[in-house]
């Protein structure tokens, strides 16, 4: 065990575990943010995904003690009051149905966004297509990204 | 005769109006139950403040029943939206609930709900129009006021729902439920409720739930199926960081399916897992450690190729196919497919001397109470299962070896634990969705038209594995959508046969019609190739005349009404441009099924990219009588199909050893993003009382598919996952 300082969502919290820990299991068990989900444990699903400096990061195979000075926001810190973008254009889509993967959708889409504002059909499918929803709202995602890049979030 | 009373009211200071009643009282098989010791599982709330909540037990798995529910509710109490909202009801002594599944849970309450409600609304209006002094026939219902109308007096629902409770209820016979074409609400695609929780990681489903001074586990179980524990040495687990227990569980109650294992119990998951991990365990590996696919399948060959019991016996087949003009024969093959709900399975239970708690994400929390009742030896009073979101139930969350082995685990380390599934057990330790087969044999006369259709189907029954075998009906979950075949062919026949098995294995989506699906209206194809025709004038000539259908299963049930299915066929047809050009390359495919009351027909549009299938379109029609929220149904056929083509296209289970092979989503693929096709639902317009919709749109899509692969290779599909060197 041992002691590590992690910023997440913008706050400082200490814990003190072993250094290989996931972060995954850090963030939930330890921090109690269960908004970040275990789906496969093995960097197959996307549900665990989360941001290390706004880049969008498997926290299931992310140990703590690789997390270093690294800025951690999980679907808890994506925004204060669900207002972004993407968040109001999975209402306006009407994208979750269990909802249990759709923590790891909006954080991996919030970093393409950030980084393909405009993005193509084909640049969703690369950004989004390793992650699963067993629930098949994959039809709904893709408009929803669009529909944020286009900013037409908001009621429908 | 009498009808009987199932919408009581209650008054409760502080409450307001209670009205409680049967959720699905009017059920065939609810009828049947013996008497309840309290007759409500559901109430109608109406608060001071004019807020009108459902309590209720049925769960949400993502089919957005909360927001079906509450359409209902509001439509016909008569408030704004805003105003209702769900009780997730927590099961404890007090009441008998529902389970949630084979999309029941709008069809099933449809009217019972609105009875209750209209209960409601009738009683505040008497209630504000003895206050005024006026008689009832002046009195409206109108957004949540009820309305003097010769004075345009108006009193809220919030300021009446006290007084309200003090009276007894109206007399049913004057409850009288809204004209269809009064709905406001009803046939809405009203946002769903639980979407604003599911965005912003504040939604709470099993595995988040938070007890003070929790533990957490993970059980090492027996890799082979029906094995057991030999012996275990707890040393390193025990000494590994955080680990405060290895205990030793012992096989659930019978029937639970609880196989027992060594838990190791931590103060992190992921402590617990890394403990497992330490942990030097020996098995049994039991009677069924010889089972492999290919044992199965020798089985289903074996039991297809002689008679077995016929549940459908028209006219004389074996005649009719002996005198053939043409004989088609084909056999249709199924594997196990596994459910795999992205939430693992988990149980957080808190036993005590005197009491448990349980937080779950179950489809069905009475078995769950019941079951912990039997394993701590508390009365119901005693027991409280609370239900949370479910990151996905899909038919495995019906099941509650799970939730023993959180009982258990609690039991034997004396404080409140999360027994947590990986993806590895899972995938392992599953109840799947049997693997199966079809050996079909029909004849057609000199004109194509089919005159005989044999059907020997052998699969490894759900029934037979936990019911009384002097009393087993091995068929009752595995020949629908098989033995109730909508076309008109005069000598028919269907036989079914169970094969021996020891992999578990329970309902999922859509249960036997997703085998029955694929073999039926892919043989059906096949016949209308044989016979050179078009299979959609194939189809619609066998369905011409309206009949209705009845299954052996449901014999007093609702029949299938072949006009509907035609109906559902022709929309999809229409809609996809059937029979119009497409690009080389590319090809169409159709197929339809009637399950859970409702029908469903689909058109495939789909290519081959690098000798694999490609799926690149879905036309979907479908018939569930009135929509409640037709976006919400949109999205059940959406889900629908692309659960389906992971296993049309994707993964699957297969056992080696007694075991299962896979065990991770590298080695069980499922659909992903890349390789949706646009998937269009249309719903057939509809007055007709609901019927289901989280499973109807399954049956259908790998046949539809399968039958494209044809039309584009001349090669058919008949055994699934479909691989490249079956189209090669
Ligand atoms: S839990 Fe990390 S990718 Fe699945
Ligand atoms: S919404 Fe259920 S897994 Fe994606």
């Amino acid at each position: 065990m041992a002691e590590f300082t992690l910023v997440v969502n913008g706050q400082p919290h200490k814990v003190d575990v072993a250094g290989g820990t996931p972060l995954l299991w850090v963030l939930r068990d330890s921090l109690g943010l269960t908004g970040t989900k275990y789906g496969c444990g093995v960097a197959q699903c996307g549900a665990c995904t989360v941001h290390l400096d706004g880049e969008a990061t498997r926290s299931c195979l992310t140990s703590v003690e690789s997390v270093g000075a690294r800025k951690v926001t999980t679907i808890e810190g994506l925004s204060p009051d669900r207002s972004h973008p993407l968040q109001k254009a999975w209402v306006a889509e009407q994208v979750p149905q269990c909802g249990y993967c759709q923590s790891g959708m909006l954080m991996t889409a919030a970093q393409l966004l950030s980084q393909k504002p405009q993005p193509s059909d084909a640049d969703i499918d690369a950004s989004l297509g390793a992650h699963i929803c067993r629930c098949g709202t994959y039809q709904r995602i893709r408009s929803a990204v669009h529909r944020a890049a286009a900013d037409k979030g908001g009621a429908r | 005769m009498k009808r009987r009373s199932f919408v009581q009211a209650s008054a409760t200071v502080g409450l307001g109006l209670v009205v409680g009643f049967r959720f699905e009282a009017l059920l065939a098989q609810e009828a049947a139950k013996p008497a309840l010791p309290n007759p409500f599982d559901a109430w109608i709330r109406i608060d001071a403040a004019g807020d009108v909540t459902l309590v209720c037990g049925k769960s949400e798995m993502g089919q957005g029943i909360h927001t079906a529910l509450t359409q209902i509710l509001a439509d016909e109490v008569e408030v704004d939206w805003a105003r209702v909202r769900v009780e997730q009801a927590p099961t404890n002594g007090a009441f008998y609930d529902h389970g949630t599944g084979g999309s029941s849970s709008v069809r099933g309450s449809y009217k019972t709900l609105r009875q209750a409600a209209a209960t409601a609304r009738t009683q505040l209006v008497a209630t504000a129009a003895e206050q005024w002094k006026a008689p009832v026939s002046e009195c409206r219902a109108e957004r949540g006021e009820i309305v003097h109308a010769p004075t345009g007096r108006r009193l809220g629902y919030g300021a009446l729902a006290a007084p309200a409770a003090l009276r007894p209820l109206p007399d049913p016979a004057t409850v009288v439920l809204k004209d269809a074409k009064d709905f406001r609400i009803i046939g809405q695609s009203i946002p769903r409720n639980d979407i604003p929780a599911k965005i912003d990681g504040s939604a709470r489903f099993g595995l988040d739930v938070r007890v003070p001074g929790m533990l957490f586990a993970v059980i090492a179980r027996c890799p082979t199926f029906g094995g057991a524990l030999k012996s275990f040495d707890a040393a390193k687990a025990k000494a590994s960081p955080g680990v405060v227990a290895v205990v030793e569980v012992p096989p659930g109650p019978k029937g639970s399916f609880a196989p027992g294992g060594v838990a190791v119990v931590a103060k992190s998951t992921w402590q617990a897992i890394q403990g497992r991990n330490a942990l030097a365990v020996q098995w049994n590996p039991g009677p069924h450690a010889a089972e492999s696919d290919a044992t199965l399948r020798k089985s289903f060959e074996q039991l297809t190729s002689a008679p077995a019991t016929a549940f459908r016996s028209d006219g004389d087949a074996a005649a009719a196919l002996a005198s053939a003009a043409v004989k088609v024969e084909a056999t249709y093959e199924l594997p196990f497919q596994a459910h795999a709900s992205m939430e693992p399975l988990n149980a957080t239970v808190d036993v005590r001397a005197d009491r448990a708690e349980a937080w779950l994400a179950t489809q069905d929390p009475k078995w769950a109470q019941d079951l912990i009742m039997e394993v701590t030896g508390l009365k119901a009073e005693a027991v409280t299962v609370h239900t949370t979101y479910m990151g996905g139930g899909f038919g495995r969350r019906a099941s509650a070896d799970y939730i023993v082995e959180g009982a258990q685990v609690s039991q034997l380390v004396k404080a409140p634990v999360q027994v947590v599934w990986t993806r590895e057990d899972d995938m392992q330790h599953g109840s799947y969705r049997p693997a199966a087969m079809h050996r079909f044999s029909a004849a057609l006369d000199a004109a194509g038209k089919p005159v005989a259709w044999l059907d020997r189907m052998s699969s490894v029954s759900i029934s037979r594995q936990w019911d009384d075998p002097a009393k087993v009906k091995p068929w009752a979950s595995e020949i629908d959508g098989a033995v109730n075949l909508p076309y008109a062919i005069p000598n028919l026949r269907m036989e079914y046969a169970d094969a021996p098995s020891g992999v578990p294995r329970m309902w999922w989506r859509s249960v036997e019609h997703s085998i029955n699906g694929f073999a039926v209206e892919s043989f059906v194809d096949e016949l209308a190739a044989a016979a050179r025709v078009d299979p959609l004038a194939f189809r619609l000539a066998l369905l011409a005349e309206p009949r209705l259908v009845k299954s052996p299963n449901d014999p007093d049930g609702t029949p299938l009404d072949t006009k509907r299915l035609k109906a559902c066929l022709e929309l999809a047809a229409s809609k996809a441009g059937w029979g119009e050009p497409l690009p080389a390359g590319r090809a169409r495919g159709l197929a339809c099924h009637f399950s859970f009351l409702s029908y469903a027909a689909q058109v495939a549009e789909v290519s081959l990219v690098n000798g694999a299938p490609r799926v690149h379109r879905i036309v979907a029609a479908v018939d569930c009588g009135r929509a409640i929220n037709p976006d919400g149904v949109a999205a059940q056929v959406e889900s629908s199909v692309v659960y389906a083509l992971s296993a049309a296209l994707k993964g699957s289970i297969s056992i080696a050893k007694g075991a299962v092979e896979q065990s991770n989503f590298h080695d069980f693929e499922v659909l992903r993003l890349p390789e949706m096709p646009r998937v269009e639902v249309h719903i057939v317009a509809s007055d007709t009382v609901p019927t289901g919709i989280g499973e109807p749109g399954l049956p259908p899509v790998a046949s539809a598919v399968g039958n494209a692969l044809f039309a584009l290779t001349g090669k058919r599909v008949r055994r699934l996952p479909i691989r490249a060197s079956d189209l090669a």
